[in-house]
């Protein structure tokens, strides 16, 4: 099934669910007060946020005005150009420029770290690069196991220490072996960790900075692992890893639910962070690089 | 932006209580802060919807307009409601009538389900109960390992079987908590789509073969909107009985319980609040209430604290500061009895009007470090220096910093902040006489400081 699809059949879905559908909004009719509300209505419950649904309401009425718009589909249209314009604005190129090339995977528990590597590593190797795996999740009990599942089934090698072992010393000698075997790509997993908790926080600091000095300039990107279905505090969590190493990206995962993870809008607007990736499944093909038109179309449910 | 919010409401409510007599306008105001603070929270949108109309029916009406202050009231009806959609009391664990309990934890992916459920187990023990694990999920790698090496951690039993399908997991995994005497059976199922029709009707099988007494629902505290699609299509399928709500312990305002328990009219059980296994909590539906609406968790404060504190010391302590005599002998104390209960940030987020906090006591931060290095710095002055800080000039600074490894800096940000406290308690006690409120007064009988 191909992504167009994969976000259909899940709007599909979310039509049935629940709330039901929203109403056929840009289907016709005048555009009046009514409108804007239920457009705000679409955008919030996409977890855009109030602020931010306000924001691009005021700016579609804004050029609804200039552009003397009078038809619901037209208006449609130029809110997709909104918002594809809002997440079409960031540099997403993941095509490694240096060897080896260390992508670092951070984010809070049970977003999807682990996962989104083995699917990361997949994608590259599929594109003919050697990857190399790295069990940074020294922490969560069979984390490691769940990499070396992973790693058997993608056929990509894997980096590994004992469990509870200080991840920044695995992530030097990875690094180690990684120019050692001459490997194109480095995937480093790492711990989840609620991005409240301040020592954390600082181990991940210190993973960055052990890295960096064991080869300059990496790790090349650095990406928050986000879930579709977190709410508002996904903002509070891309500032608070910004501020603790810098974040490159977005991986946007569990895309396949009915959640539309309209909270990245917020991230791109406010943080400059742009989506990258988007998983959408279980299975190892299951990412695929952000598509912003793809994106708006769910959001807005057309 | 959970102060932001919080500070919001309760500029919205000091300008309810402002006034004598309460309008439409001024209700319409107050509904708008409360219906962005709740959308801001992740509350679902329909059920903001439906929770504005009913306080702003009842607010306006002469409940309100009848009564002597009407932004107490308007609080009040707020909280009222809010309470009664939480549900207004405390949940627990439902037990077989013939031995032993069923409790199935069902989910999405990553919600922390096998977390919990060695979590739950953890809490049963201490609980006196004899509780033992399954682990019905094949599909996730490693799920299985990490729900054995877990529940080993704790010394709890745990059937597994990578063979076979997860109806017949649960079925000999029963029979083997049999064997073993458990008079509670934990059953980890694997997380799933609620779209995913293959997938919900496994969980319907496994409840079918079961009968468990429990089906409780893992959530993740930061869902957004669509906490209720998933919520009601697990309802749906298997029929809930409770909600475990987790992650709680990050910044996020968990408005997903209200829309959760909202479309599925199942209480919340417990709430996971760490990485550690003892990290679950019963819940407190009025503590959720108030954190959702930003008004300060004091019950819990008050909890934690007397769950922490000597209370001889705590009494000490109380008139010592109404005589302005905390020390820094006392500071480092209470430094040594903050740390067993958390982050300040966590505590200074419990209290309502968080405001009042100096800034330099907010921004101070609790991590071990600097903990330790409080410790060390107030563990290099003599007993003199100690209990009459004013007399510490630069030289014996300078002493203070190499004996403690630290700077002169370090040293003085230290006694900074020991100043800024001294003030705050005695913002407090001048607060206390002018009729502070019983919450207030036993809250700060119990603050550490």
């Amino acid at each position: 099934m191909n992504l167009v699809n994969q976000f259909k059949s899940g709007l599909a879905r979310s039509k049935n669910g629940f709330m039901g559908r929203l109403g056929g909004l840009f289907s016709g009719g005048d555009i009046d007060e009514e409108f804007y509300d239920e457009l705000e209505e679409i955008l919030v419950s996409g977890d855009v946020g109030v602020q931010t649904s306000n924001k691009l309401v005021e700016k579609l009425q804004e050029e609804i005005k200039k552009r003397k718009i009078k038809e619901r589909v037209e208006a449609k249209n130029l809110l997709l150009e909104l918002i594809i314009e809002i997440m079409a604005s960031g540099q997403t190129d993941y095509e490694p420029d240096q060897k080896p090339y260390v992508v670092l995977l951070v984010g809070v528990n049970g977003s999807g770290k682990t996962t989104s590597a083995a699917k990361l590593a997949s994608l590259y190797k599929r594109s003919g690069r050697e990857v190399l795996l790295v069990a940074g999740d020294t922490f969560r009990a069979a984390a490691i196991e769940q990499l070396e599942i992973w790693s058997d089934r993608t056929g990509v090698d894997l980096i590994k220490a004992q469990a509870g072992s200080d991840p920044a010393a695995l992530f030097f000698d990875a690094m180690n072996a990684a120019k050692a075997r001459s490997v194109d790509v480095v995937i480093g997993d790492t711990a989840g960790r609620l991005h409240s908790r301040y020592n954390l926080m600082e181990e991940l600091n210190k993973i960055h900075r052990v890295i960096g000095r064991n080869i300059p300039e990496a790790p090349h990107r650095v990406l928050l692992v986000v879930d579709a279905t977190t709410g508002q505090n996904a903002v509070a969590q891309a500032k608070s890893f910004n501020q603790s190493l810098p974040i490159d990206g977005l991986i946007l995962t569990k895309l396949d639910g009915t959640a539309r993870g309209g909270i990245v809008i917020n991230i791109q607007d406010e943080l400059d962070i742009p989506v990258c990736y988007v998983g959408t499944g279980e299975k190892e093909e299951d990412l695929a690089p952000f598509n912003p038109e793809y994106f708006a179309r769910a959001l807005l449910e057309v | 932006m959970f102060s932001n919010l919080a500070d919001k409401l309760q500029d919205t409510f000091r300008r309810l209580k402002g006034k004598g007599k309460l309008s439409e306008k001024d209700v319409d105001a107050a509904m708008r802060e409360i219906r962005l603070a709740l959308l801001e929270a992740d509350v679902n949108f329909k059920v903001v919807k439906e929770f504005i109309n009913s306080v702003r029916e009842r607010a306006i009406g002469q409940e309100v307009m009848g009564s002597l202050t009407p932004g107490q009231q308007v609080i009040k009806i707020v909280n009222e409601e809010m309470t009664g959609l939480m549900g207004d009391k405390q949940s627990f664990l439902a037990r077989a009538g013939k031995e032993p309990t069923k409790v199935m934890m069902v989910g999405l992916q990553g919600s922390g389900k096998t977390t919990t459920a060695v979590k739950l187990a953890s809490h049963l023990r201490r609980d006196g109960r004899n509780p033992f694990l399954v682990a019905a999920d094949i599909y996730r790698p490693g799920a299985v390992k990490q729900l054995e090496v877990l529940s080993d951690s704790i010394g709890e039993k745990c059937y597994s079987n990578l063979e076979a399908d997860p109806v017949n997991i649960c079925r000999e995994g029963l029979k083997a908590a049999n064997r073993e005497n458990a008079d509670v059976v934990i059953f980890d199922t694997a997380g799933r789509l609620h779209i995913d029709d293959e997938m919900m009707s496994e969980i319907s099988s496994i409840k079918d073969e079961l009968k468990p007494e429990e089906i409780l629902l893992v959530v993740d505290a930061m869902t957004g909107q669509d906490a209720v699609n998933a919520a009601a299509s697990f309802n749906e399928a298997v029929g809930l009985s409770g909600v475990i709500l987790t992650k709680l312990d990050g910044d996020t305002r968990g408005g997903a319980a209200l829309s959760v328990r909202k479309v599925t009219g199942c209480p919340i059980k417990f709430v996971g609040v760490g990485e550690k296994i003892e990290a679950l909590e019963p819940f407190y539906p009025d503590r959720m209430a108030s954190r959702i609406l930003g008004m300060g968790d004091v019950l819990s404060l008050i909890e934690k604290a007397e769950a922490t504190i000597d209370q001889d010391k705590a009494k000490e302590m109380e008139k010592k500061l109404r005589q302005q005599q905390f020390t820094l002998e006392d500071f480092k104390d209470q430094m040594v009895q903050l740390r067993s209960m958390g982050s300040l940030d966590d505590i200074l987020n419990m209290l309502p009007e968080g405001g009042n906090i100096p800034k330099e006591i907010k921004q101070m931060s609790l991590n071990e470090k600097s903990l330790i290095r409080i410790e060390a710095i107030i563990g290099s002055m003599t007993r003199e220096e100690r209990y009459n800080p004013s007399i510490l000039n630069s030289s014996r600074r300078r002493r203070i910093a190499i004996g403690s490894g630290t700077n002169v800096q370090d040293v003085n940000r230290l006694l900074n902040q020991f100043n800024q406290m001294q003030k705050m308690f005695k913002q407090m006690n001048v607060a206390g006489k002018k009729g502070m409120s019983k919450k207030m007064k036993k809250l700060k009988k119990n603050f550490p400081f």
